[in-house]
């Protein structure tokens, strides 16, 4: 098998006290869909901002593509990276938020276009067709030029996700995009991300939506109090899960 | 318990008095409340405002004759532009280094963050005036002034009585001073941006700076502008302290002028109409740069006076209309 797309060892985080992460593995093969679930408090979000290093993990590594993230492997010693280097490494990876974080004063191509434009600094001409074409993807090629803040929460979610396809990214990491949305417009959103897998991008979702995970997922994950307890294939973990914790959690949930 | 039930009493019999369906009243026209209150208090108003004009205007002692014959003499203009370049000169580069100084309390490196803090310390506490009449005789305490490697030679030396003109001591002064207060302006507006926003754009890849000056700083300029206006305006009026150091700006030349003539009180109102004036444009100023960061963060643009006054022209014309016969209603 060739090298994962993702590839978490061991990794811990403490905030002060706080033990988040308690030794996590995991592996995402290119072109597959990873869906974590668990409980709030069990560290999913956490493991995921230590994949683009938004956290830095305590213990353990993280690799992209078979690059270690924050980190050069030197002669028997690891070089922390500058911020620099890790701003070039991010570029690789698509993060979209739970409150979507759009930047609120520039219009939604603006929004789009920043990162191509100012990170990779490619022309703004071919930039603007991108991002048009993938506005248009996400079913927003009529509200280009409008500001964030005049649109649904689902529609915000679509334009986060837009900006994040804009990098081009190897892996698009989801930190629970349907969780600030009022019911009605998660399925809008759930609809692009399913159209995302169908075109073979490798993802990794956090998500409480089982459902959903059940539909696009190769991979189901579940997590609880800062570890892995089980995953595999949705049918067997959410249909037949080994560990009591699973199944006390999906009987909850379901 | 009675208001539960009233509605199912009320669906037999029509509850209104005169029987009509709410369909009929869009038909009627609108007659505005009065506000007799509010019209009294006006009057009030009014009353007091003709006493203060007709005493400005009545009293001789006022002298607008002299007020007008020297509002526009050249040596009035002169100062004035030389108080409006001060006020210049103070704001940019206070607000230049404020901005620097900002990013240092702000940044993780605590030797940065520490040094930063001194600064907005010490220049917090010294007196403008102080600090003015320091950089005005720092002559006194070192004659030459070198640049070169610290501790090592000097590439070049020159007196300090050359170098630090009374202009360049008003303006190190006024923008040192300034940039104290400016970086706990711009500190306040950094940490009023949402942390996500940082979080996104880092997360995007975006480099360090365009991070700074295209996510993070427009936004603070909401929270920043209407204090650093305050700034600004302060700034402009405060440059009179700099008559200390025999500058000729605004203040300084009135005070000449005056001592020469004996006419105090209009030379003080040429000078007070000067700042008025001024203060009034750089008002409008910081009204529409607040209103150009404001975008996307309100829904609808606050109207500039220009379209409030059609607005109320607006309303007034559409009362006028309604009130007629005819009623015009829409």
């Amino acid at each position: 098998m060739s090298t994962p797309m993702v590839e978490v060892r061991g990794v811990h985080k403490s905030f002060g006290a706080l033990e988040v992460l308690r030794g996590v593995d995991l592996t995402v093969e290119a072109g597959h869909v990873t869906a974590v679930l668990g409980p709030s408090g069990s560290g999913k979000s956490t493991l995921l901002r230590c994949v683009n290093h938004l956290e830095r993990a305590d213990r353990g590594h993280v690799a992209v593509d078979g690059e270690l993230i924050g980190y050069r492997r030197g002669r028997g010693v690891l070089h922390e990276l500058k911020e620099r280097q890790i701003l070039r490494q991010r570029r690789a990876i698509g993060f979209v938020f739970q409150n979507f974080h759009l930047f609120p004063h520039l219009t939604v191509l603006e929004n789009v276009v920043e990162a191509p434009r100012f990170a990779f600094r490619r022309p703004a001409a071919e930039v603007e067709a991108e991002a048009r074409a993938l506005l248009d993807r996400v079913g927003l090629a009529d509200k280009a030029d409008v500001h964030p803040r005049r649109l649904s929460g689902g529609q915000q979610q679509r334009v986060a996700i837009a900006r994040a396809l804009a990098l081009r990214p190897k892996v698009l990491l989801f930190d629970e995009p349907t969780s600030a949305l009022d019911p009605e417009l998660v399925g809008e959103v759930l609809d692009v991300i399913r159209d995302l897998a169908a075109g073979g991008t490798t993802m990794v979702i956090v998500t409480h939506e089982i459902g959903f995970a059940r539909e696009v997922a190769d991979t189901v994950v579940f997590m609880d109090e800062g570890l892995v307890v089980e995953s595999g294939p949705p049918a067997q973990v959410l249909d037949a899960p080994r560990h009591e914790r699973t199944r006390a959690f999906l009987d909850k949930v379901l | 318990m009675d208001a539960v039930r009233a509605p199912a009493t009320t669906e037999a019999a029509p509850p209104t008095d005169s029987g009509d369906d709410l369909a009929d009243l869009a038909g009627l026209p609108v007659r505005p409340a009065l506000h007799p209150l509010r019209w009294a208090a006006g009057a009030v108003v009014a009353v007091l405002v003709a006493m203060f004009l007709n005493m400005l205007i009545t009293n001789p002692a006022w002298k607008w004759g002299v007020v007008a014959e020297y509002m526009f003499a050249e040596s009035i203009i002169n100062a004035l532009w030389l108080t409006v370049r001060l006020t210049l000169y103070g704001t940019v580069i206070g607000f230049a280094l404020g901005v620097v100084l900002a990013l240092m309390r702000l940044s993780q490196s605590p030797l940065l963050a520490g040094a930063a803090w001194v600064y907005v310390w010490a220049f917090r506490s010294i007196p403008l005036i102080v600090q003015l009449l320091f950089w005005y005789n720092l002559a006194i305490l070192y004659d030459r002034l070198s640049f070169g490697i610290p501790f090592g030679p000097a590439f070049v030396s020159y007196p300090t009585m050359e170098l630090i003109s009374p202009m360049t001591a008003a303006v190190l002064g006024l923008a040192l001073h300034q940039a104290a207060y400016a970086a706990e302006i711009v500190r306040s507006g950094v940490l009023s941006v949402d942390q996500g926003q940082r979080e996104a754009a880092a997360a995007l890849g975006l480099p360090w700076w365009r991070q700074v000056r295209r996510i993070v700083l427009p936004q603070a300029m909401r929270t920043i502008m209407p204090t650093a206006g305050n700034e600004v305006i302060g700034l402009f009026k405060g440059t009179s302290v700099v008559y200390v150091m025999a500058l000729g700006e605004l203040f300084y030349r009135v005070q000449v002028i005056y001592n020469r003539t004996g006419d105090v009180v209009p030379m003080l109102m040429v000078a007070t109409l000067w700042y008025i004036i001024l203060t009034t444009l750089l008002s409008v100023v910081q009204f529409y740069v607040e209103r150009h960061y404001s975008k996307g963060a309100v829904r609808v643009l606050p109207p500039t006076p220009l379209q409030r006054l059609r607005s109320t022209a607006g309303t007034v014309l559409s009362r006028a209309q309604r009130r007629s016969p005819r009623g015009g209603t829409t």
